[in-house]
């Protein structure tokens, strides 16, 4: 704690109490928050891990039967096969605001209006397991899609936790009780002030006294 | 607000080839400069999301790291054909402990 540097005058006192009141509003607006950045964050972080697992496994069994499709189609076909896509995906963006978090919110917009039709090859010469890959990215593309979303907001929310926590704390820990002390010191300077002059007002007045009419 | 971005997917050929056909862009690179480079161009022409393959993710740590506290665009790691290292879940973990202080969700 340090006292600050100012001049204990009476105009720098009731600034500095006004200034002192600011703080301590402010304190407790960021700490509000804080709390409630933490609850929802909390809230979004389970989902967040629930669809992490989800996804990974998803990918996990499309990738198995990429794997086996891989191994019996030639590397050309297979390549041939997925060369022009049927289906095309954009991603419309929107905003929420979470407690002054500017977060992005996904939604997918395909090209066809069906979403299953996604096969961009002929049955007849790739195997059934190239099927079942696409079929099962398309299953957890969705998820992928939420979890993109997600995992952003999750991120921005942590840094805006961060950036709050440290302002709490240093109205707390450090302002706040910077301007206290001072107030308390100018608080006592004045009283000094004061109490000098009276002193001296009372030297002066016994001194006239004596002068004037010889009292002792 | 409202605007239309696409989605890429970065990794290696035999992990991301399977995306094409859902209508992502697919791009196929395992080099770490050309992941960095590639991830910078994509983000400043219009793709909003970008997934990419954990080990590729290895190779670019920087970059997207970089991307991280941006809001747009959202950079997300997925396993690819070799298995699954963890490196997403570990991503999800930091998170939690730069927002709490610790990590609650072990």
């Amino acid at each position: 704690m340090a006292r600050l540097n100012v001049n204990p005058t009476r105009m720098e006192l009731s600034s500095l109490k006004k200034k002192l009141t600011s703080a301590q509003r402010g304190h407790k607006l960021l700490k509000d928050k804080r709390d409630e950045l933490m609850r929802q964050f909390m809230n979004l972080i389970k989902e967040n891990k629930k669809l992490r697992l989800e996804v990974e496994e998803g990918i996990r069994t499309a990738n198995r039967y990429m794997a086996v499709a891989g191994s019996v189609m030639q590397r050309e076909v297979l390549e041939t096969a997925l060369m022009m896509p049927k289906q095309e995906v954009e991603l419309e963006i929107s905003e929420k605001n979470v407690m002054s978090v500017n977060i992005p919110v996904f939604s997918p917009k395909y090209r066809t209006g069906d979403t299953d039709d996604i096969y961009s090859y002929g049955t007849a010469f790739t195997s059934v397991d190239l099927d079942g890959a696409i079929m099962a990215l398309s299953d957890i593309f969705p998820k992928m899609i939420r979890l993109a979303e997600i995992e952003k907001a999750c991120q921005l929310m942590a840094d805006e936790i961060e950036k709050t926590r440290r302002r709490v704390n240093a109205l707390e820990h450090i302002m706040i009780p910077d301007y206290q002390e001072t107030i308390r010191f100018i608080t006592m300077k004045l009283a000094e002030n004061e109490r000098s002059t009276t002193i001296s007002l009372i030297k002066v007045k016994d001194m006239v006294l004596k002068q004037n009419h010889n009292f002792s | 607000m409202s605007e239309l971005l696409k989605t890429a997917v970065i990794g290696d050929s035999a992990s991301v080839s399977g995306f094409s056909a859902l209508g992502l862009s697919v791009f196929c690179e395992t080099e770490a400069d050309k992941i960095s480079v590639l991830i910078n161009k994509l983000a400043s022409s219009g793709f909003g999301v970008i997934y990419i393959t954990e080990p590729a993710a290895a190779l670019a740590v920087d970059t997207i790291k970089k991307y991280r506290s941006r809001r747009l665009p959202s950079i997300v790691l997925i396993p690819a054909v070799g298995g699954n290292t963890g490196e997403g879940m570990r991503g999800l973990h930091e998170t939690v402990e730069k927002a709490v202080g610790s990590d609650i969700l072990k």
